[in-house]
């Protein structure tokens, strides 16, 4: 909620909910919510739940959004549990998302970090990506991005050429790390557990340039040659 | 009169969320700068939340010189939130302020060290330190709380905040280790609102301050329990993670919730709770 007005929170109806994998994608009625640019996130409230979820939006097909959940914890499970026609209340978009002005862009997917890739993918007119993942079951997401190149462990995303590309990715920290030291102007989109999206509980605090930052304020994707030093505890 | 409670908003980054509310209470603040803990800072448990933000502000100072007079342009009314590790600091940031409808004196953080002075030597510092309405902060983990509410008032304080968040602990599903940085973290949300019921309550027998109400309140419903329980503001916070929207649904809930049980105004509900079951003329 960095300038917008609140109708950005709103009750959505379930269109429908697909096995992706070992992911689910949750599919539903857009509303009057804007779907926002690629990167950027909305929180979803599961019903039965205090707290609403930050998810990046992974598709946007007419009318409706579509999030790619991995059903982890409580929460996750509860949305991706979720059935046609039912409700709940989704408000974004939040925080800021991939600058789309590249030349040669190249995305990476580390996981569930493949999540807001079609969306972008699609915004930058499906340039080349590869996808990492750690066994075959969870490669099956792939086919969200269907021209994507597919690596599974042990065989990792950064070992493919990247010397002259756009880097833009989401993954897990490791990886995200890996690729600011190989490609220092790469866009990286970072994760961390959040109680609001909008900046109220400092929640989502990660170092930035030495300093404790909210991540949904100053990312999720961050600027260029900015980088998540430390997550967790020295 | 609906407030937010202190650490559950930033009205700079979020205005229209703050302009919804009648008072904007900001987060604590203390006589230096402190970044915060190391994450994980918040959790979400069965029925309610942890956080262990650790007071993240950036100093008295700072926050005289920028934050403040930023905060003034909203056109909400303030209330600052005092913090410190003795009662001389608390003094100390109470004399910098002015022009700001009150001061809130965080006695009961549970992610920093307990202060080394008592509630009532603070208060009485900061009685002697500014002419603004002073407020105390307790927590609900306190043994007897209407007994610290009653030696805050003889010091010198002008009202009560009921409650701050109490101390909890949540571990890793798989590892069985603690989730937060810090190991334990303040506990708020749904699982509050008994506890923070009961404290107003004590407190409105034992004192005759007044009380901003604040605990697990997600619903209109809940803000009338706390006002019949002696409260004459009500402030919310995990809520607002959850619901920006929630002053505004909340302010429209209690004017439903009002019709429902036949009062008239707020007012009329204040302390019903203490009436053995009949409604008092007059309160």
């Amino acid at each position: 909620m960095t300038k917008g007005d609140m109708r950005r929170r709103e009750r959505l109806r379930v269109a429908a909910t697909e096995r992706v994998g070992l992911y689910t994608l949750l599919r539903v009625e857009r509303g009057t919510l804007d779907p926002g640019v690629p990167g950027q996130f909305f929180m979803l409230s599961p019903p039965g739940r205090v707290l609403p979820r930050p998810m990046s939006l992974c598709l946007a097909p007419p009318g409706e959004l579509a999030f790619l959940m991995d059903p982890i914890g409580p929460g996750t499970r509860a949305l991706c549990a979720l059935e046609r026609g039912d409700q709940f209340v989704v408000f974004g978009p939040l925080g800021n998302g991939f600058d789309l002005r590249v030349e040669r862009p190249l995305l990476l997917g580390g996981g569930i970090g493949l999540a807001p890739l079609p969306y972008l993918s699609e915004a930058l007119g499906q340039p080349p990506a590869v996808l990492g993942f750690r066994s075959d079951a969870h490669a099956e997401a792939a086919a969200l991005l269907s021209h994507a190149e597919v690596v599974v462990d042990p065989v990792l995303v950064t070992d493919c050429h990247l010397e002259g590309k756009d880097v833009l990715a989401c993954g897990p920290e490791p990886m995200l790390r890996a690729i600011g030291e190989l490609v220092p102007d790469a866009q990286l989109a970072w994760e961390a557990p959040m109680a609001c999206g909008y900046g109220a509980c400092y929640g989502c605090a990660v170092e930035i340039d030495g300093e404790w930052k909210r991540l949904c304020v100053e990312g999720p994707v961050l600027a260029k040659q900015q980088t998540v030093t430390r997550r967790e505890a020295a | 009169m609906i407030l937010n409670a202190s650490g559950c908003l930033d009205a700079l980054t979020a205005p229209q969320v703050a302009r919804q509310l009648d008072a904007f209470v900001t987060k604590t603040v203390t006589p230096l700068p402190r970044p915060g803990n190391a994450p994980t800072r918040i959790v979400e448990t069965g029925a309610g939340m942890l956080n262990s933000i650790g007071l993240a502000n950036p100093g008295r100072e700072r926050f005289c010189d920028d934050t403040l007079p930023r905060l003034r342009e909203l056109g909400v009314p303030l209330w600052i939130s005092v913090g410190g590790f003795s009662a001389r600091e608390y003094a100390e940031t109470c004399e910098r302020l002015e022009g700001i409808e009150a001061i809130e004196l965080n006695l009961s953080c549970p992610n920093v060290d307990e202060a080394p002075e008592s509630a009532a030597e603070i208060v009485a510092a900061c009685r002697d330190a500014t002419a603004l309405p002073l407020y105390a902060k307790l927590s609900p983990a306190n043994w007897d709380i209407a007994e610290v509410a009653r030696a805050v008032e003889v010091a010198g304080a002008d009202g009560l905040s009921l409650v701050n968040t109490m101390r909890g602990l949540a571990l890793d599903t798989s590892s069985l280790e603690p989730v937060l940085g810090t190991s334990t973290g303040g506990y708020s949300g749904p699982a509050l609102k008994p506890i923070a019921l009961a404290a107003v309550f004590a407190c409105r027998r034992a004192t005759a301050l007044p009380i901003v109400g604040m605990g697990g309140v997600s619903t209109g419903r809940d803000a009338i329990e706390l006002v019949a329980a002696g409260a004459s503001a009500v402030a919310l916070g995990t809520i607002l993670f959850a619901d920006p929207d929630a002053p505004g649904r909340i302010r429209a809930e209690i004017a439903a919730e009002l019709g429902r049980l036949g009062f008239e105004s707020v007012d009329a509900v204040r302390g019903v709770a203490h009436s053995g079951g009949t409604v008092l003329a007059g309160r």
